[in-house]
């Protein structure tokens, strides 16, 4: 029994790097019913930022603000660089693209995205780097029977209070209103006096920002990265904003959440070298069966 | 270009066999004049100018967005290697087998499918794509020879007088694959089918309603194109004499997308100008060496910014876009 609960709590913690990249994508789709594939890289140059910080200014902010404050440094940090990062790319990619239709924004996207990965590769090189080890004192927990690490706990905490602010943002406030009311049919919003370029610039701001948190929490995790890592984690987070209905918010988390479950219950108890395939497969079943996702409404496009 | 209406149709008619002639002219001498690395990089142009066709099927004539591409592409090029390294079946034999082999898996795997729309379409053929390169990996039943792949497959022969084992030959090959596909297909697209898929591309509703079987029609599109993939599969598996699970990723099928896009969707022309573009660009670019790849990111955003309906786009039934900011009230939209 607790060994299932073990793959549960490692599957929560997956799934939470999952659904914080799925909110992006599914914000982004949300309201401009574009899937934004430059965002897995905005994840990625948000970790190699954060491993930047880690390596070069640990030592100096360690002094001052001890290693929690280091830690937040990196994440403010890269937080706020790819909060700017995803304003520009949405100026120079998307924006001049937006009249022409979704399609030419799928290509657009893509030169996005691979530019981005170049330019990681160009600045930081094409092998793994390892991120500082000691970051996080390595304590191990005995709940019971449960067998947890204290970063894990960080990351569960860490990831569950963005979602929780987040969620709060979109369901409760009156500008959470005008997103929900945005995604769910634009025309209509925009005629009851809702900017929607303020609902654009916030999607590109959140959406990077959260990434680039998640992009350094990967690094602490798996303690390494690659400049080509936003692909496989895009992918997969892709998949859990549809598995959760893409568009729509608590949908993208629960997706997310769902989906590293099973992954890890997959690996466990079906066949680690088949987990992918086991994921890919839900999905299909899922839009064939439900393919507004879980939590998706109806949409106006017929399906 | 402008024309005057006196001489419009017979001039435009022969101005156009002159350009055929003369392209077709250059592609007969070209290989003549230069080394034999760059009669490859023409090979390779030759199939994703192939890879471009068969998804221009399905992305530009009916307008399904298909990102698992290269699965059907991945599905041919290993019909062909096993098929050939466990039974010795020549090449050329195998040729119409990938096509068929293809074909059926598309016609299997679509069926339950061809009744999504717009990007949920794309999404479960993503995760198709995904699926048969996941599953290459795994090495179902010991046949695929997990992330190593297939090796040693044979040349292309038929009998002992004629062997393809040469760039040359190789070029000639695709090239003349490519000649015969674009035939065809510039038949098909004025047939009754081609008419057909683009009125279901344009307005689906009204399609149905005027009693084209749109689910039919769209199920032929996918296995058509998938058909002409594993054509392009085999003919690249007897090149490179082995493939692997990484020639058939994600990133595969999005080049071919871009491919259909760049170009013009459903415009032939367009797609030999999108292959050339995905497969020249990166060669043109080498002597910037690690930062050709990021000219090539942006080369694609500035066409999709100036020439969002394709390079070359076909001129009749031509798609019109919504602007994805209609009603916003935004000055650029």
């Amino acid at each position: 029994m607790h060994v299932i609960l073990e793959q549960i709590i490692n599957g929560l913690t997956i799934g939470s790097f999952y659904a914080l990249i799925a909110l992006g994508y599914s914000m982004v789709y949300g309201v401009l019913k574009l899937i934004n594939f430059a965002h897995g890289d905005f994840f990625t140059l948000g970790s190699y930022l954060g491993y930047t910080v880690l390596v070069f200014g640990a030592a100096l902010l360690t002094a001052h603000f001890g290693l929690w404050g280091a830690l937040m440094a990196a994440l403010i940090f890269a937080g706020v660089s790819l909060a700017i990062v995803g304003l520009i790319v949405e100026r120079v990619a998307y924006r001049p693209v937006y009249p022409a239709g979704r399609l030419p924004a799928v290509v657009s996207a893509l030169g996005a995205s691979i530019f981005l990965q170049n330019a990681i590769m160009v600045v930081w090189g094409p092998r793994f780097q390892a991120y500082p080890a000691a970051l996080i004192p390595n304590v191990h927990i005995q709940l019971g029977n449960i067998h947890l690490t204290l970063l894990q706990i960080v990351i569960l905490l860490l990831s569950f209070v963005l979602m929780g602010t987040l969620y709060y943002i979109v369901q409760k406030t009156t500008f959470g209103a005008a997103i929900r009311a945005t995604a769910h049919d634009r025309k209509t919003a925009s005629l009851m006096g809702i900017n929607i370029n303020k609902v654009i610039l916030f999607v590109f701001t959140l959406g990077p920002a959260l990434g680039a948190v998640t992009g350094i929490m990967v690094g602490m995790y798996y303690r390494q990265i690659s400049f080509t890592m936003g692909w496989n984690y895009g992918l997969k987070a892709f998949t859990a904003s549809v598995l959760g209905g893409i568009g729509n918010i608590p949908g993208a988390m629960l997706g997310g959440l769902i989906l590293g479950v099973l992954e890890m219950l997959g690996a466990a108890y079906i066949s680690a070298a088949w987990k992918d395939v086991f994921v890919f497969i839900i999905l299909i079943l899922v839009l064939i069966f439900r393919p507004t996702g879980i939590l998706g409404e109806k949409t106006a496009e017929k399906v | 270009m402008e024309r005057t209406p006196l001489n419009g149709i017979g001039r435009l008619a022969s101005s156009r066999q002159l350009h055929i002639a003369l392209a077709t002219a250059v592609f007969l001498i070209y290989p003549f004049l230069v080394s034999d690395y760059f009669i490859d990089i023409a090979f390779y142009f030759g199939i994703y100018t192939l890879l471009g066709l068969s998804l221009n099927i399905v992305l530009g004539e009916v307008g399904l967005f298909d990102l698992g591409h290269a699965g059907f592409y991945a599905i041919g090029a290993y019909t062909t290697a096993i098929l050939n390294t466990k039974f010795g079946i020549p090449i050329l034999v195998l040729l119409p087998l990938s096509a068929l082999a293809a074909a059926l898996f598309a016609y299997v795997v679509c069926s339950p499918i061809i009744h999504l729309q717009g990007d949920y379409l794309l999404i479960v053929t993503l995760g198709m794509g995904e699926i048969v390169r996941l599953a290459l990996i795994n090495n179902p039943f010991d046949l695929t020879g997990g992330p190593n792949g297939v090796f040693g497959i044979d040349f292309p022969s038929l009998g002992p007088w004629l062997v393809i084992d040469s760039s040359l030959e190789y070029y000639f090959l695709i090239w003349l694959i490519v000649g015969l596909t674009i035939l065809g297909l510039t038949r098909l697209q004025d047939s009754r089918i081609g008419r057909a898929w683009n009125y279901i591309r344009e307005d689906e509703t009204a399609a149905n309603a005027n009693g084209i079987d749109s689910r039919s029609y769209k199920l032929l599109a996918f296995v058509l194109g998938a058909a002409l993939a594993g054509v392009a599969g085999n003919v690249y598996a007897s090149k490179l004499m082995c493939v692997s699970p990484e020639s058939f990723s994600f990133w595969e099928s999005c080049l071919m997308f871009c491919i259909v896009l760049i170009g013009g969707m459903g415009s032939i022309p367009g797609v030999i100008i999108g292959a050339a573009f995905i497969s020249l660009f990166p060669e043109i670019f080498r002597p910037f060496a690690m930062y050709r790849m990021l000219i090539f990111g942006s080369a694609m955003m500035l066409m999709m910014m100036f020439r969002p309906g394709g390079v070359w786009p076909r001129k009749r039934g031509a798609v019109k876009y919504e602007s994805l900011l209609e009603g916003t009230g935004r000055s650029d939209a």
